[in-house]
């Protein structure tokens, strides 16, 4: 491994600014004091590395920290308070980094500035690799990063963070989608990790495992033109059993501890996708049975919706459609599901008339073009008014 | 976070408020109005939600594939009637909501006599073009 290894650096950056928080800096400076540390390793660590390269960090960013502190004259308490401090101790503890993972999902952020601080400080993704992620303008993505900081400013240090607060944030990333050179999902999957290892939730495993279990799908999710693949048509051999495998077991794992939550059941849900080595080997039975439990953990319309899918696959297409009654039209993807569901009831007329409305409907361009290519297979029993 | 095209029209099918051809207003009027969307613009890039802004001439024409081998076909320039798009602002921001309170400050652009235009601008959500990591 090299002095400073880019996957090294990406790991230390967040725990030493944790550090740094908790000894009293604010967070905007920690940053900064850190980024130089970063720099004063660069030029002396291809010299001679040091043992722990955290606790080098931690000291130097530290020391940084305090004289950019004592050079500013307007942060007088400031510097009272940083000269009451004790001498840099020990390196990070997981303490720290699970606080600046509260400190990122923070209640009074918007879930856009949640989601790029978290990149950026937990992340250690630069701005310009954010704002590629997200396809706005870099100058645009640091005003976002620079107003969270500020927001977050002067949360208390005292106060246990919501880790449900956190998981959203964390699923928000994963679910983005992915430009540029980050791949937000493999970014997502990698803070997981890392929050699995510092926490002793249930909840958290469920979310590791639900991620991994999508990711693991990925390879076919797309044919060779990169056109969309829905699930039951995916080609299964190129799913990635390894890391599905994982996700199951993480996933046992967590459901033996008998603290069921929403994203160990939407793991579950995946897992008996990944269990089926054939599409029509899918327990949809069971599938249904675990959206059930996702509508009295949530009450949400989303899981309604994919509980309706599966109640057509596993009971037919009119119990699904009876299913989708008591749903309100204005649901995004109601219409596609709806198509769904007549076509399976043998009611090609309504499916070709709601696949092009749900093509109108879509908020992708890769969902929009794949329901606008089964609008046009059943074309030819379209009877329009 | 959801994008969004604000559509601003030289002459469209819905008219304006408050609607005085720009080349009547004073000259103080037509600083006002461009200090109005520079500003609006800057506010965005503040917020954290701005994506692109571009004006565009209100000189063009239409042109079409006329078969293999051939010129295209050009029809210009463009009729008084045709609805003309001047140019747009485009967007990244938390909700629908917000996007209606973003296009709404940008239609109080001052025209003549520094009034709000009140002009009608076309509001268009961006579709994602990412692949999904979800399904």
């Amino acid at each position: 491994m090299s002095a400073l290894d880019p996957s090294l650096v990406r790991e230390l950056a967040p725990q030493v600014i944790g550090v740094l928080v908790r000894r009293g800096a604010d967070f905007a400076s920690a940053e900064d004091a850190v980024q130089e540390a970063l720099l004063a390793a660069h030029e002396q660590w291809a010299d001679e590395p040091p043992r722990d390269p955290r606790a080098w960090l931690v000291t130097v960013a530290w020391r940084r920290h305090v004289d950019l502190v004592r050079s500013d004259a307007s942060r007088r308490a400031r510097e009272e308070r940083v000269e009451r401090e004790p001498a840099p101790g020990p390196a990070a503890t997981s303490e720290d980094t699970l606080w600046l993972y509260f400190l990122c999902a923070h209640p009074s952020l918007s879930p856009s500035a949640a989601t790029a601080l978290t990149l950026r400080a937990l992340g250690g993704l630069s701005t310009r690799q954010i704002a590629e992620a997200h396809l706005v303008p870099e100058a645009t993505m640091a005003q976002r990063i620079s107003r969270a900081k500020r927001t977050v400013a002067d949360v208390p240090l005292e106060v246990p963070g919501d880790l449900s607060t956190v998981l959203r944030v964390l699923y928000l990333v994963f679910s983005e989608g992915y430009a540029g050179e980050v791949d937000l999902a493999a970014e997502a999957i990698r803070l997981a990790r890392w929050l699995v290892a510092l926490t002793d939730e249930p909840e958290v495993r469920g979310l590791l495992a639900l991620f991994l279990l999508h990711h693991s799908r990925r390879p076919a999710r797309r044919d060779a033109d990169g056109r969309l693949v829905p699930l039951p048509e995916q080609d299964r051999s190129r799913w990635d059993r390894e890391m599905a495998a994982e996700g199951i077991d993480l996933l046992q794992g967590a459901l033996a501890r008998d603290r069921l939550g929403e994203y160990q059941a939407q793991a579950a849900v995946a897992a008996l996708h990944a269990d089926a080595l054939r599409a029509e080997e899918t327990d949809w039975v069971q599938v249904v049975e675990w959206y059930d439990e996702l509508v009295v953990l949530t009450g949400s319309p989303v899981h309604r919706l994919n509980r309706a899918v599966a109640v057509g696959e596993a009971d037919g297409g009119a119990a699904g459609l009876r299913a989708l009654r008591e749903l309100d039209p204005a649901l995004p993807r109601y219409a596609a599901v709806a198509a769904h569901l007549h076509e399976r009831a043998g009611d090609l007329a309504d499916a070709a008339r709601l696949y092009a409305e749900a093509a109108a409907a879509a908020t992708r361009t890769d969902e929009r073009d794949h329901l606008t290519r089964q609008a046009a297979r059943l074309a030819p029993h379209r009877r329009d008014p | 976070m959801a994008k969004y095209l604000m559509l601003k029209h030289y002459r469209g099918p819905k008219g304006a408020v408050h609607d005085v051809p720009m080349d009547r207003w004073t000259p103080e009027e037509v600083d006002a109005h461009v200090r109005f969307m520079d500003d609006l613009a800057d506010d965005l890039r503040a917020s954290g939600e701005f994506v692109d802004a571009q004006a565009l001439s209100p000189g063009g024409m239409w042109v079409r594939f006329d078969g293999e081998g051939k010129p295209p076909v050009v029809d210009g320039p463009f009729a008084e009637t045709k609805d003309l798009i001047a140019g747009w602002m485009a967007i990244d921001v938390e909700s629908e909501e917000r996007a209606l309170e973003v296009a709404s400050v940008l239609s109080s652009a001052p025209g003549a006599g520094g009034i709000p235009i009140g002009e009608w601008l076309e509001l268009r959500p961006f579709l994602d073009d990412r692949p999904n990591a979800v399904e």
